[in-house]
């Protein structure tokens, strides 16, 4: 009896293995693929769509989607370290493209060129060049931006403008001498920060309008000279900018979502931060562009688009190569960036993907994807395109520096830390 | 024979636990301290997250660096954060905790629910309690209540973003207030020893403070030994210019909800230690005239020392380690409140390994100074 039940056991498994192998044959792609991101929350939907996408091209493949919470990538960053050094990468994570991969993954020799499928699938094209050469490292390129967000947007509510009679300035200049008198007299914030990295994030808005596009890539190729008069110009006009906010009174209690409430509200004239703004006031304030919020480019940045954009990678040593090729060659399609970006409130990298679809986003991220097309494109500091990450981590220092100390010693630091951890060229 | 066999029995019953313990604490205990004398993450020429690292050995220079660096001013200030959280909290806790147990014990009606609530804060985690004062603390929280409740005029103290700094004092003096410190201390030992007629115990430390005030006097620190450990520039001071600290008036916020969370477990501490206190005594000191304060005062709060001891122990180490609670209120990158906790998370995110195993040292030092002399005579009282 026992003999005979274990000779069936023996034969169903057999079965069960001929057919598995069977099916292997019959599909495309199979086994898993795990994907790491910080995506949850507001932004879970958008990657959702991507995996619906991916799952009907390859209905085998089981995804596992990874989240870590957490705004842009605190806590996610941690865990992936933890799970890298642990030898137990995930098959492919976000990262934020340019310097925050290459200056911790790629050097690490940690990921795999992917220059193979820029050109079987055109991409060279289809992404802008300036974007691909920050994407660039000793020749290879070695991630997929999904996704570009814009660092140097000023937000302002167009009918208090009109309350105040002002209008929104074109250069620090004008706001220096016109726009933040004339608000501080009618008691209203002239320009409002928050919590310390939207701090830093004012910062390299007020440096790309001082410095301009090629002074601000100097700064990472070593041309500028982070001591040099230029530099000490850009922290000067940022502690005039700054003497307009609300930085002594209560900008370190505030998230973004509520400095931009301050500005809808009219306590505040103007606030600079990302497009994800555009996101909150469009999705979860149901504003309409331009009508109930307006925006225009950082003064000075006229021209300039600062980006950063979320970006997918090939880990060495990963169990399914395969399936994660299939996955990257998903995210650098027109289908798969018009799939996530209307959704996740940010414009396609590929040039030509908003024209094949421009009824999937509204009027600012259409502008937006204008401006990324004919624009001259430099990468943002606070958000991982333009230093490595210990720059980013110990850059909120100067700044606390430069408040404690003033622009000389601010300027000291920052060429210490460009020693220190070899951004600066 | 048996009593052989028991030993035998009973060290291979300990020895699972034992060799859990030596790996799984000691030995990572030890790898911090060996990786904390690399230059993992430190060296521009080796990826810190290469698949095999380079980790060339550099002896003491992350802890000099943490110490004398300008661009590492975070770090000290959360020492010195460290330093007055530690103490408001301690005192706040145990006054608060000792008052709230004297109420409870005047038998009060529905003692229990009373002492539930007062010991209910302990169940929540810190981050909780952190998210919840946050929100509290916010010019739109508490602050605004005398506003919304009788229209007087908002109160606008920024419980947890102001950038006031009081008590100030130049982090170059630190090692004069450190021999300060210790001058003081041997004063009391040698004190002690003379009451207690020990006559050479006190001239050693008396001899010992002398020595101390001379090399002092004649300037041997900063001539001697700071420069021999490298740790000082050519003006003998640690860092080229002053580097004022001080409290930052932001952890006060911090400071309330710590004491509200904890204060409740302080209570319960000293009201089982009122408890134990037999009856009889304090009849006996009431029969002989005392007055009700004079029993609390002579009778009761003399026993309490040993609780006062192991609260202000439990206390110190948690405040020594605090992370979630600073994290859940200001956030990382806060340079009015940042902790040690807080700093080893942000090196580890910068990929600066060796520097957060310096400062998880550092920490384990500070907390050891806490706990070692405690359960050294914990011990020694136990065996007498």
């Amino acid at each position: 009896m026992k003999r005979r039940l274990s000779l069936f056991l023996i034969l169903a498994l057999f079965v069960a293995l001929v057919g598995a192998t069977n099916a292997q044959e019959d599909e495309d792609l199979s086994g898993q693929l795990e994907i790491f991101s910080w995506w949850a929350g507001d932004e879970g939907p958008a990657l959702e769509a991507l995996i619906a996408l991916y799952n009907e091209a390859y209905p085998n493949v089981e995804v596992i989607n990874a989240t870590v919470t957490g705004g842009s990538g605190v806590n996610a960053r941690a865990v992936l370290k933890t799970r890298m050094l642990g030898g137990d990468p995930p098959d492919s994570f976000q990262v934020h493209a340019g310097e925050e991969l290459t200056g911790t993954w790629v050097v690490a020799g940690r990921m795999e060129d992917l220059t193979f499928l820029y050109e079987e699938n055109g991409w060279f094209d289809a992404f802008p060049q300036d974007l691909i050469d920050l994407l660039t490292y000793d020749g290879g390129i070695y991630s997929v931006p999904v996704n570009i967000h814009r660092s140097n947007v000023m937000w302002y509510s167009p009918a208090h403008l009109e309350e105040w009679g002002i209008e929104a300035p074109t250069s620090w200049e004008q706001f220096l001498t016109e726009t933040c008198p004339t608000l501080q007299e009618a008691g209203v914030t002239p320009l409002v920060v928050g919590e310390a990295w939207t701090v830093n994030h004012l910062w390299e808005s007020v440096a790309l309008g001082v410095l301009g596009a090629d002074g601000w890539n100097g700064i990472w190729t070593g041309e500028t000279d982070p001591m040099g008069d230029d530099m000490i110009a850009v922290w000067d006009t940022f502690g005039d900018v700054l003497a307009c906010s609300n930085i002594d009174e209560d900008a370190a209690g505030l998230s973004w979502q509520q400095a931009i409430d301050k500005v809808l509200a009219g306590e505040a004239g103007f606030n600079i931060m990302g497009d994800w703004a555009a996101g909150y006031m469009v999705t979860t304030l149901g504003l309409e562009p331009g009508e109930g919020f307006g925006y225009m480019p950082a003064p000075d940045t006229a021209g300039v688009f600062m980006w950063l954009s979320d970006s997918f990678g090939l880990p060495n040593g990963i169990a399914n190569r395969d399936n994660t090729i299939a996955w990257l060659t998903l995210l650098g399609s027109v289908e798969g960036q018009n799939a996530f970006n209307p959704l996740k409130g940010s414009i396609p990298a590929r040039v030509d993907a908003v024209e094949a679809a421009p009824e999937l986003y509204n009027a600012y991220l259409q502008s937006a994807a204008m401006d990324w097309s004919e624009n001259t494109l430099v990468g943002s500091l606070v958000h991982g395109a333009a230093a490595n990450e210990r720059f980013m981590g110990e850059f909120g220092q100067v700044v606390e520096i430069f408040r404690q100390a003033g622009s000389l010693a601010a300027a000291n630091a920052m060429s210490t830390i460009c020693i220190q951890s070899g951004a600066c060229g | 024979m048996r009593s052989r066999n028991d030993r035998i029995i009973a060290g291979i019953m300990l020895l699972p636990s034992v060799i859990l313990i030596l790996v799984f604490v000691y030995g990572f205990i030890f790898q911090t301290i060996r990786t904390s004398m690399t230059d993992w993450g430190e060296n521009l020429d080796n990826p810190a997250m290469a698949l095999q690292v380079e980790k060339n050995f550099v002896g003491l220079e992350n802890y000099r660096e943490l110490m004398t660096d300008p661009m590492q001013f975070e770090f000290r200030t959360s020492m010195v954060n460290t330093f007055f959280f530690t103490i408001l909290f301690v005192v706040g806790c145990v006054f608060v905790g000792f008052m709230l147990a004297l109420l409870l014990d005047m038998n009060v009606k529905f003692e229990g629910v009373f002492r539930t609530i007062f010991l209910f804060p302990m169940a929540l985690s810190l981050v909780v309690t952190g998210t919840i004062w946050r929100w509290l603390l916010q010019p739109e929280g508490l602050n605004a209540l005398p506003n919304r409740l009788f229209g007087l005029e908002p109160y606008t103290f920024n419980w947890l973003s102001s950038r006031k700094r009081v008590l100030e004092f130049d982090w170059n003096d630190v090692p004069m207030y450190l021999t300060y410190i210790g001058l003081f201390i041997l004063a009391i030992l040698a004190f002690n020893y003379f009451a207690k007629r020990r006559w050479r115990s006190m001239g050693i430390v008396a001899g010992l403070g002398g020595i101390l005030v001379f090399l002092y006097a004649v300037g041997f620190w900063e001539n001697n030994i700071w420069p021999q450990l490298g740790i000082t520039n050519r003006e003998g001071t640690f860092i080229p210019t002053p580097e004022p600290k001080g409290y930052q008036v932001a952890l006060s916020g911090i400071v309330i909800a710590a004491i509200w969370q904890m204060a409740g477990y302080t209570m319960a501490m000293f009201l089982a230690g009122i408890r134990g206190i037999s009856e009889e005594l304090r009849e006996a000191a009431r029969v002989d005239g005392c007055s009700e304060f004079g029993v609390y005062w002579r009778i009761v709060l003399p026993q309490l020392t040993p609780v006062a001891i192991s609260a202000v122990i439990v206390l110190g180490h948690i405040s020594l380690k605090i992370f979630d609670l600073v994290f859940a209120m200001t956030g990382r990158q806060n340079f009015q409140t940042i902790v040690p906790g807080i700093m080893v998370y942000g090196a580890f995110d910068t990929n600066r390994y060796a520097t957060a195993s310096a400062i998880a040292v550092i920490m384990l030092v500070l907390v050891s100074l806490v706990i070692v002399p405690y359960l050294w005579t914990q011990l020694r009282s136990r065996e007498s």
